[in-house]
């Protein structure tokens, strides 16, 4: 190729891509630069290090030396004899009673134990829609229905009359629909009422139909009740807080003021407070001689409680939507529904779903606080039957130890759960 | 499918008339931000609106879809009054469709389904026949192939031209845009108006705010100036741009094509 002897330059060859140069790369240059790279750095890591090896070495002889075969707690000591093991026994002697409650009868506990397997096939189809054919949410609709047939018992006849009445009221709604929402919405509270009422009295009239045998709400207990608690409440108040976002940004001033003073109220007050309203003073708010199911009183206040501070993660989300998406959508002539549906929402829940999961998680954690007006879950059955009975006084590690892995496990999946729908749900990636 | 094809030879306008406004104000809280409009629009007429920025041309546009509220005079779109009755309101938005200045596409769902959204749940249409009709729309502005990708993977200018298409699959019978290009890199200017022009050609009812003046010369029928929410002075472009008349026009014209 002719040179001439301009200024200018025109590459004629790509210059092909070089491997790096040694030491850039590998396990050697892993620890060079996140272990050792500097003084302060590799005295840290030796303190993280002492660190981890105090913690196992505490940890591990507790784990290893401990017993699980011993039946109560002086048994235990004579056993470990100081060995600084754990006395696990406590677990193996009591773990129906942890996990069911001390009331719950011992013949029925695969009721309960069937609900919990069959989460596993209703929970799916609604968490991994891009995954599983859309008709297996039929799976996670019944599924209340189904779980509460298997922990509570009775006849049939209740949870098939309360799915018929959901059914009913569904389908006015949709045919209603056309003549505006509010009439859909009567119509539809209206048939699922008189659906109810109808097989409240075909129920009362058979109850021995297809029956389990009844357990009372009171004999519930244990980790089943925080699990009960957690899934109903936090299913019911992701939607109720989705509609008060919506009725916060509402036009409308009635229902703006309704859903702002709902909000305000209910995160203005503990929960606490609100579980020993729900104990003591909502039955004042009941005719005299209807008999509201204790857990059912504590699920309105845990859901309302959490849907408030869910309609406020949700009215960030909205607000963080750029006004043009409103626009774009009222342009093509999407009706209000229709552009909340399709546009506005599947956004507002994607940017919310770090404050939403914050919200289920606390709210996962928070059902620990009806031991205080007496209900035995899980926590409390750790303090009162457990820890006080003459057989396992002072075993505080391993119940507690054994506590915070149950509730562990399930906020560590729901987090973890909620990182992967991030990354499903995003678009913006080549 | 063939009603939209091209009949570029028929260029002339009906005596029809697309869009009639009247006496037409509109304030923000206290500012008096579009003063006595009055502009009637006829069928198949191209229209570009300049002005100043601040001028009231954006909310004009915006007006006549509704996007904004006027409080005195008259819009009417195709015959219905515009009004706060939704159902008119509704009718007029499924008629008009529009391009935003920032494309305003859905960031959550493909170029497609941004393209069936509307077709499917305000005309009904099947999803088959919807996805028909975008792909024709979508080869029409030269992007069929980015049908299943995310609007974020998509350069300015292939979004803006999702946008028209958007629009276009609802079958509008005018189209308004609001500063299609100003948020465009230089070269992707020219795509967008490519695809404009395109359809001038075909004769759609067209009312594009916009500083491209060479589009303007091009295919508008009519330049409207406006300055501090009035119509200052409209004209065919040949005239407009070669002896406009108001002082103000003057100095805008001096000013865009000055340099």
């Amino acid at each position: 190729m002719a040179q001439d002897h301009s200024s200018a330059f025109v590459r004629t060859q790509e210059i092909p891509p070089a491997p790096p140069p040694p030491g850039e790369t590998g396990a050697v240059h892993w620890i060079k630069t996140n272990l050792i790279s500097s003084v302060p750095n590799a005295i840290a890591t030796a303190v993280g290090i002492y660190v981890i090896y105090w913690l196992l070495s505490g940890l591990v002889p507790w784990i290893v030396n401990g017993t699980w075969v011993t039946n109560n707690i002086r048994e235990c000591r004579e056993v470990l004899a100081g060995s600084g093991g754990g006395c696990f026994s406590v677990l193996t002697e009591r773990y129906a009673q942890m996990l069911f409650g001390f009331e719950y009868p011992s013949e029925f506990y695969w009721r309960p134990s069937l609900a919990f397997a069959l989460l596993f096939f209703a929970v799916p189809p609604a968490l991994f829609p891009m995954y599983l054919p859309r008709g297996m949410l039929i799976a996670t609709g019944l599924y209340p229905f189904v779980a509460f047939w298997l922990i509570w018992g009775g006849t049939i006849l209740t949870p098939i009359g309360a799915l018929a009445g959901v059914l009913v009221g569904y389908y006015a709604f949709t045919k209603l629909d056309k003549y505006g929402f509010a009439a859909a919405l009567g119509g539809g509270i209206v048939g699922a009422w008189v659906v109810w009422q109808a097989f409240g009295m075909i129920a009362g009239g058979m109850p021995g139909f297809l029956a389990l045998e009844a357990v009372l709400s009171r004999n519930m207990g244990g980790f089943m009740l925080n699990m009960i608690l957690g899934v109903v409440c936090v299913s019911l108040s992701i939607p109720l807080g989705i509609v008060l976002a919506l009725g916060r940004q509402s036009s409308m001033p009635l229902i703006k003021i309704v859903c702002v003073v709902f909000i305000e109220f209910v995160r203005g007050v503990p929960l606490i407070t609100l579980l020993f309203v729900a104990n003591v003073v909502l039955a004042y708010f009941f005719p005299p001689d209807s008999n509201i199911d204790l857990i059912l009183r504590v699920i309105i206040m845990i859901t309302m409680f959490s849907a408030a501070y869910i309609a406020e993660v949700i009215r960030g989300g909205l607000a963080a939507l750029p006004t043009g998406q409103y626009e774009a959508a009222d342009s093509l002539g999407l009706n209000y529904a229709q552009a909340m549906r399709l546009i506005i929402l599947p956004q507002a829940l994607k940017i919310s779903i770090p404050g939403i999961v914050n919200v289920a998680v606390g709210l996962f954690k928070d059902t620990t606080l009806v031991s205080v007006i007496s209900m035995f879950d899980l926590v409390g059955m750790i303090r009162g039957p457990i820890l006080s009975s003459t057989d396992w006084a002072g075993v505080y590690w391993e119940t507690w130890a054994f506590a915070c892995i149950l509730f562990f496990v399930v906020c560590f999946g729901i987090s973890k759960y909620s990182q992967w729908l991030e990354g499903q749900l995003r678009t913006d990636r080549h | 499918m063939t009603d939209t094809a091209v009949n570029t030879s028929q260029m002339q306008i009906s005596d029809e008339v697309a869009i009639s406004i009247q006496n037409m104000n509109k304030w923000y809280g206290t500012f008096h931000v579009l003063r006595d409009i009055d502009l009637t629009v006829q069928r198949g007429e191209r229209i570009v609106i300049c002005g100043p920025s601040g001028s009231g041309k954006s909310t004009l546009i915006r007006c006549i879809n509704a996007l904004e509220e006027h409080q005195q005079g008259s819009i009417s779109v195709d015959g219905t009054l515009l009004s706060s009755d939704l159902k008119n309101i509704d009718k007029i938005r499924s008629e008009v469709g529009m391009c935003f200045q920032h494309f305003n596409l859905f960031p959550h769902l493909t170029i497609l389904e941004n393209c069936t959204l509307a077709p499917i749940w305000v005309r009904k249409t099947p999803k088959k026949e919807a996805e028909e009709i975008a792909m024709y729309f979508l080869e029409k502005v030269k992007i069929p192939d980015q049908a299943n990708k995310y609007p974020g993977q998509l350069s300015g200018g292939q979004q803006q031209r999702v946008a028209i298409a958007r629009s276009l699959c609802m079958r509008p019978r005018i189209m308004l845009f609001d500063e299609p290009t100003s948020a465009l890199d230089p070269e992707m200017i020219k795509e967008v108006l490519d695809t404009m022009i395109q359809l001038a050609e075909e004769g759609m009812t067209m009312l594009c705010v916009t500083h491209e003046m060479g589009f303007a010369r091009q295919v508008a029928n009519r330049v409207i100036f406006m300055d501090a929410g009035q119509i200052v002075e409209q004209n065919a472009p040949e005239p407009f741009f070669t002896n406009p008349q108001n002082e103000r026009t003057q100095l805008f014209l001096s000013q865009i094509l000055g340099h």
